[in-house]
């Protein structure tokens, strides 16, 4: 075995990688037009096109979680505040004399992310100062999030006419969905925010030893409590996405679900829940896992009943190719027999060791 | 002796990654005596106990228990034999009844379902034993500490026990309930059980164990009657005097042996907290090198720890460079230029899955905030010349800090704090379980560091190097200070025996 293979194999991200590219090459299989792009009315149109637009507001979610994830935290309200912020921009687009003005969409907007990220902070707040568990203190928020966005609708489904409010999830800028665009766009500020300064090196500093950190002087709390109000700002930017889709505030069924999608983009793409080391790199390859598998039983027809057991079946494929006892088989039989012999203390022993 | 042990354990062997936890380690223990494992931090007392309940696998080395040789493959397995362990942290589920906990994992049963009135008959019956009056349905949690202590005792006696072993049982426990304990300990003695007593309170130590064995940096040192050995002996023996490596340090320089004319940066008036360290007077004047001794339990990290701000002081006033200072966070200690190197390089110090160079410029990076990230260029300057600087092997600022070895790993340490170019140094065992090489290199970097103008605070469980090393000396006992020494002005023995308070005993 050549060794660039070795180094690849031993790269974490190429085996969500190889998990996409696998279920790709099972949709070119059964249908050749799966990787076809058209080019209609200077449009990009085509399968493809279709996953890259769908993932938009997963994307933005899974960001946020795969960095409360690396502080060994975890977000669960993501999918209600999405109902907040969709119920608050279209509650205010709703009552405005001007639906079609850019300026009441854009305000409607500010005001519907601004009050996410006030509910991240508050999050950020439960976790990092009064140090409630944050499977616990998201869990208020995964509560009452779509009872608050029930109250400012006043209970009912509010639609909109609004062709600004439209374009967010409907639109195209050169050839390419703004939905799309958008997620681009959060990849691209995220990952610059995150790897351009240090709050990728801090976080994970928190998320592998959070003792250590605090001798050598990082401000963990501050840390932790952005990283809540982060994740609260990119839900509520979701939230817009998918009821400028429906162009409806559907409290309900906005999101519903949608964190524990994000938590298996996050593991997906080989960021471990136990915090530490983050891949944001992976969890875009995640999200897209998850997407493209969504497409996939769409297409293959998979009775809408069995649509989650096929999904599980997926998933428990590439989340056991990931295990470390398996990965280490795989290892062992790529190694050549002299070599066999892994080291005598595992990992496990030197923690228990202190 | 005719008795033949009832446990032994031979060549017991066994590194974690990069260190060596037990070298060629003996121990043995006989039915009706009471033994005691002595030795300083990262001697590898627990690591021993943890193999011979089965917790840890030795590497090398075999394991008798009435001659037969056995092979845990877990600590149920140990269990099953008769050996029974009480951990120093109580390992009991606090939401569970007092009767829940002790009959754990063997609770009585009818038709498939729990005798719960048998179940709380039977651990009334253990707790009669200990002399202890609960009501066995009270949630544990509901108890103190010294209570739940015990009751973890009584769960492990409440089986067919042949071998108890107690890893610091009286760390929490009063006086009166420290007698009610022996008196159980000798109980069980007359019935024949094998007792490994853990302590590192001396006195307790020479009122119970019929046997010592001392272990230092994972080896074996010797194993002695109690009644033979004097205290003074046993600890010169836990904390080593090796001689050996006198000749390689050049001798100390000609400082100004009173701290003189100088200036004290850091002042300590009556600093304390409650349960750890005493009211506290010190100085730590610039560009001096203050040692300090002191066993395990005398206070000597939570001495380092309140002056660093890791701790939070409850009593006193602590001023540097003359304005007052009450640290919350380590961080507001590092602003003020005093850095804490921690004992416990893998619990808080080293971040594993982090690389050299992330590692060296944590603490730097800390301080500047995480907006004004370092520039890579920059980082890989000061890791470079950092590794360089303090000889760090593998030369590799991208290998992960977690598989270095445990002298690289400290010197990764020294790195991130040095990198902030504190003022005072406190430096809590920079030396313990490295070898000899690493030690020397650091005991020289530290007098460079003091000689430019830096004060260096040195606490060290080996008296030879406090000696060596310090201008100052400064002796705990009891979580306070007893004395403050010039170095040459005391010998090795004077110095044994303050720390060891041979005075008034033996």
């Amino acid at each position: 075995m050549t060794s660039w293979l070795k180094n690849l194999m031993k790269k974490r991200i190429m085996w969500p990688v190889g998990a996409l590219v696998v279920l790709i090459l099972v949709n070119v299989l059964y249908r050749p037009s799966f990787l076809k792009i058209t080019v209609l009315d200077g449009r990009f149109y085509g399968s493809l096109m279709d996953i890259l637009r769908n993932s938009a507001p997963l994307m933005l979610v899974s960001l946020g979680m795969c960095l409360v994830i690396a502080t060994r935290g975890i977000d669960l309200s993501v999918g209600s505040q999405m109902a907040i912020s969709g119920a608050v921009a279209l509650t205010i687009i709703s009552h405005s004399p001007t639906p079609n003005s850019l300026a009441t969409v854009l305000g409607a907007i500010g005001v519907g992310v601004l009050i996410t990220l006030l509910f991240g902070i508050w999050n950020g707040f439960l976790v990092a100062l009064l140090g409630i568990q944050p499977i616990i203190a998201t869990l208020v928020l995964w509560l009452a999030g779509r009872g608050i966005a029930l109250l400012i609708t006043g209970g009912f489904i509010t639609t909109i006419n609004s062709a600004p409010y439209k374009t967010i999830a409907q639109g195209n800028v050169l050839g390419f969905p703004v939905e799309f665009l958008i997620g681009l766009a959060a990849i691209i500020v995220v990952v610059l925010l995150v790897r351009r300064t240090a709050l990728g090196v801090l976080t994970e500093a928190i998320g592998i030893n959070p003792a250590a950190s605090r001798l050598a002087g990082v401000r963990s709390r501050g840390i932790i409590w952005s990283l809540y109000g982060l994740s609260g700002l990119l839900a509520g930017v979701a939230g817009i996405l998918y009821s400028s889709n429906i162009m409806a505030a559907d409290s309900n069924a906005a999101g519903n679900g949608i964190e524990l999608d994000a938590i298996l983009a996050v593991v997906l793409g080989g960021t471990s829940l136990a915090g530490g080391k983050f891949t944001l790199g992976g969890t875009v390859v995640g999200v897209f896992i998850i997407q493209t598998l969504a497409s996939t039983v769409t297409f293959l027809g998979v009775p809408s009943a069995n649509v989650s057991v096929f999904k599980a079946a997926v998933v428990i494929v590439v989340v056991v190719s990931q295990a470390p006892m398996v990965r280490n088989w795989f290892g062992r039989q790529f190694r050549s027999s002299k070599t066999a012999s892994p080291t005598a203390t595992p990992v496990a022993m030197e923690r228990t060791a202190a | 002796m005719d008795v033949a042990p009832i446990v032994e354990v031979l060549g017991a062997h066994l590194r974690f990654t990069g260190d060596v936890a037990l070298d060629d380690v003996d121990f043995r223990m006989f039915p009706g005596e009471v033994h005691s494992l002595m030795g300083e931090n990262g001697a590898g007392k627990s690591t021993l106990i943890k193999a011979m309940t089965g917790a840890l696998r030795l590497d090398a080395g075999t394991m008798r228990l009435d001659g037969k040789v056995v092979s845990f493959s877990g600590p149920a397995a140990a269990l099953h034999a008769g050996i029974s362990t009480v951990y120093q942290e109580v390992d009991l589920l606090p939401n569970l009844s007092v009767a829940e906990n002790i009959m754990l994992g063997r609770e009585p049963r009818r038709f498939g379902h729990i005798d719960w009135a048998l179940m709380r008959s039977e651990a009334v019956k253990a707790l009669a034993v200990m002399g202890i009056d609960v009501d066995p349905r009270s949630p544990l949690s509901s108890h103190s500490l010294a209570t739940q202590q015990l009751v973890a005792i009584a769960r492990a006696i409440s089986r067919d026990v042949r071998v108890l072993i107690l890893d610091e049982p009286t760390s929490s426990l009063d006086q009166d309930e420290v007698s009610e304990l022996f008196r159980i300990i000798r109980e069980l003695k007359a019935r024949g059980v094998a007792i490994l007593f853990v302590s590192h309170f001396l006195e307790q130590v020479y009122e119970i164990c019929d046997r010592i064995t001392v272990l230092r940096n994972g080896k074996l040192i010797g194993e002695y009657k109690t009644t033979e050995m004097l205290r003074i002996d046993l600890v010169q023996k836990m904390l080593g005097s090796d001689s050996a490596n006198l000749t390689v340090i050049e001798a100390r320089e000609q400082s100004p042996a009173g701290p003189g004319g100088r200036k004290a940066v850091v002042a300590a008036r009556g600093l304390g907290r409650r349960g750890a360290t005493l009211p506290t007077d010190l100085d730590i004047f610039e560009g001096e090198l203050l040692g300090v001794a002191g066993l395990l339990g005398s206070g000597r990290s939570e001495l380092a720890r309140l002056l660093s701000g890791v701790d939070i002081s409850d009593t006193g006033v602590l001023t540097v460079h003359g304005r007052r200072r009450h640290f919350r966070q380590p961080r507001q200690a590092l602003r003020e230029g005093i850095a804490y190197s921690t004992e416990s390089r893998k619990v808080e110090g080293i971040v594993a899955e982090l690389s050299v160079r992330e590692n060296i410029t944590l603490a730097l990076q800390a301080d500047r905030g995480w907006i004004r990230r370092i520039p890579r260029a920059r980082q890989d300057e000061l890791s470079v010349s950092w590794i360089e600087a303090l000889d760090i092997r593998p030369a590799d600022a991208e290998r992960r800090a977690g598989v270095l070895s445990g002298g690289n790993q400290q010197k990764v340490l020294l790195a991130r704090l040095l990198a902030l170019a504190p003022r005072v140094l406190i430096l809590d065992e920079p030396t313990r379980g490295i070898d000899i090489g690493a030690k020397v290199e650091i005991q020289r970097l530290i007098g460079d560091l003091a000689a430019n103008g830096m004060s260096v605070v040195f606490i060290s469980a080996e008296l030879e190097e406090v000696l060596r090393v310090g201008h100052r000396i400064l002796v705990l006992r009891d979580r306070e200070i007893v004395a403050v020494l010039d170095p040459d002005a005391v010998t090795f023995e004077m110095l044994l025996a303050i720390v060891a308070k041979a005075d008034g005993d033996d």
